[in-house]
């Protein structure tokens, strides 16, 4: 595997685009300062193109700089919980547990918690809250 | 502090002085933006798609990483291997199989029939030479574990290929269909991706809707184990004889229904007054999970065999061929089962019953098949 590792080159945000990000990070800034002193001078022209610049410059940097973030913390691969549901074959009461290695349908197994019979499990499933809204088309 | 904002004021002053200026700045910059986009407008938007691609790839880097880890931790903890199986993993994960010749077609199902059985065969043996400790449960878990990482780490590998071909050859046609294909490929990754701890632990998938079902029709009576890693029951259905026909569980197994269903009908000649096929089947964006739908043919999916050998005694005989299937998308078919599939399992019972009721009689003698792998199912 040692053979992929260093393959793509692409593991990480590149140094070269965060240093560009960081230093119109800092431009912007120092854009919406000089824009205050402006202010202070009369040249309210000055300020408007300014403070334009620097927010436009600190909006796309925060944005850019916020993906990064985002692409990083969307590498995490989710382990949903596994739920085995056992039912009891003499009074049906049903028991939902988490799933356990060596379980599957239609295993007899632990006794019923109320008539003391064997239970078997009869279903092992994983509940998923929808993220997206259905379209209505 | 505001000593400290006039200095950089008078700096603006000095050179940006008055607004004519600026404007004449902006203006330039306004050429300048339209120059570069005429004539390096392409080549921006390949760097982006390259960009894109780029985070997709490391993406699937660390899915294939990470099935690997998952294989190995598996055969560790199962197999008890005297010796670290991570370079008979890294070599299993590049173990190819190819398709037979096709340019004389005739008798290319029973060629690949024979390759997919020598693959199969060599992969099992692979998996008990790693992992000795195993049970043959175990082994048909820790096959499908090592499939999963297998799928994802020639999808990387594949997607790699054409992102490298398309940078060295700053081909924006090689960069853009890979860009545009990724959202699939990516979809198909994770949920393999997702696979790799079902199959590792013995969960049922999505694609066992069909073996769940059959083993609800099938439970409690007694079984015959019929070739290749099935099993049939004998069931009295709504009056009917069903011989309820499952891949052997609770094992990660497809078994080969095509020969079972064959060997059934050649037990039973001239008896048999309908096959009914039970399978997980694709849904479309935008249709409902779990959602039952009913047709004719033979519904089962892999790479054809076991669709022709069916089909084909079916044939034979005239036997009329039904299918029931259950709606998921392809990420649902190859990860943990979802509640709606598994709940969906008593409504497409009822689905089996009404085309028995309303295509057979009484007293007739019928198939019924649940297709799809068996992991975490038994019978």
């Amino acid at each position: 595997m040692k053979k992929n590792a260093n393959s793509t080159g692409s593991n990480k945000i590149s140094t070269f685009v965060l240093a560009a990000i960081y230093v119109t990070l800092i431009l912007s800034i120092v854009a919406i300062v000089v824009a205050l002193g402006a202010f202070s001078e009369g040249s309210v022209e000055v300020t408007i193109y300014l403070l334009a610049i620097g927010f436009i410059a600190l909006g796309l940097s925060g944005y850019y700089l916020f993906q990064s973030r985002k692409h990083v913390a969307n590498l995490k691969i989710e382990n949903p919980q596994i739920l085995t549901a056992i039912e009891c074959a003499k009074c049906n009461e049903k028991v939902s547990r988490e799933f356990k290695r060596g379980d599957f349908v239609f295993k007899e197994m632990e006794k019923c918690p109320k008539c003391e019979s064997m239970g078997r499990i009869v279903a092992i499933y994983r509940e998923v809250k929808e993220k997206e809204k259905p379209l209505k088309v | 502090m505001l000593n400290v904002l006039a200095q950089p004021s008078i700096l603006a002053n000095q050179f940006l002085g008055s607004g004519d200026v600026i404007v004449q700045i902006l203006s330039l910059l306004s050429y300048l933006f339209i120059f570069v986009f005429i004539f390096y407008g392409q080549r921006i938007q390949m760097y982006v798609m390259i960009r894109e691609v780029e985070s997709s790839l490391f993406k699937l880097k660390i899915m294939k990483e990470e099935g690997r880890k998952t294989a190995i931790e598996t055969i560790k903890e199962i197999g008890k291997p005297t010796t670290d199986p991570s370079v008979k993993v890294d070599r299993y994960l590049e173990y190819f199989t190819i398709a037979p010749q096709s340019m004389d077609p005739a008798g290319i199902v029973y060629k690949l029939d024979h390759i997919l059985d020598v693959r199969d065969e060599r992969m099992k043996d692979e998996v008990k030479f790693m992992a000795p400790a195993s049970d043959e449960v175990q082994v048909y878990n820790l096959e499908n574990t090592l499939e999963a990482a297998m799928a994802l780490n020639f999808i990387y590998k594949v997607v790699r290929h054409y992102y490298l071909q398309g940078k060295k050859t700053l081909s924006l046609y090689t960069i853009m269909q890979l860009q545009m294909i990724l959202p699939l490929v990516m979809k198909e990754a994770e949920a393999y991706s997702s696979a790799l701890k079902a199959f590792a632990y013995g969960q049922p998938i999505g694609d066992g809707a069909g073996p769940l079902i059959a083993a609800k029709l099938m439970h409690g009576q007694p079984l015959r184990k019929v070739p290749k890693d099935c099993v049939v029951a004998t069931v009295q259905f709504e009056g009917r004889t069903a011989l309820v026909l499952k891949a052997e569980g609770p094992g990660g197994n497809v078994g080969k229904p095509g020969d079972a269903v064959k060997t059934l009908i050649e037990e039973n000649k001239g008896k048999i007054a309908a096959v009914i096929m039970i399978d997980a089947g694709l849904k479309l964006e935008g249709e409902a999970l779990g959602e039952i739908a009913e047709g004719i043919g033979a519904a089962i999916g892999g790479p054809g065999v076991d669709q022709f050998k069916i089909e084909e005694a079916v044939v034979a005989e005239k036997i009329p061929l039904y299918a029931v299937i259950i709606k998921e998308d392809i990420g649902d078919a190859v990860s943990m089962m979802r509640k709606e599939i598994s709940d969906a399992a008593d409504k497409a019972i009822e689905r089996v019953r009404d085309v028995v009721k309303e295509r057979t009689k009484e007293g007739d003698q019928i198939i019924i098949v649940g297709v799809g792998n068996t992991i975490g199912i038994g019978q």
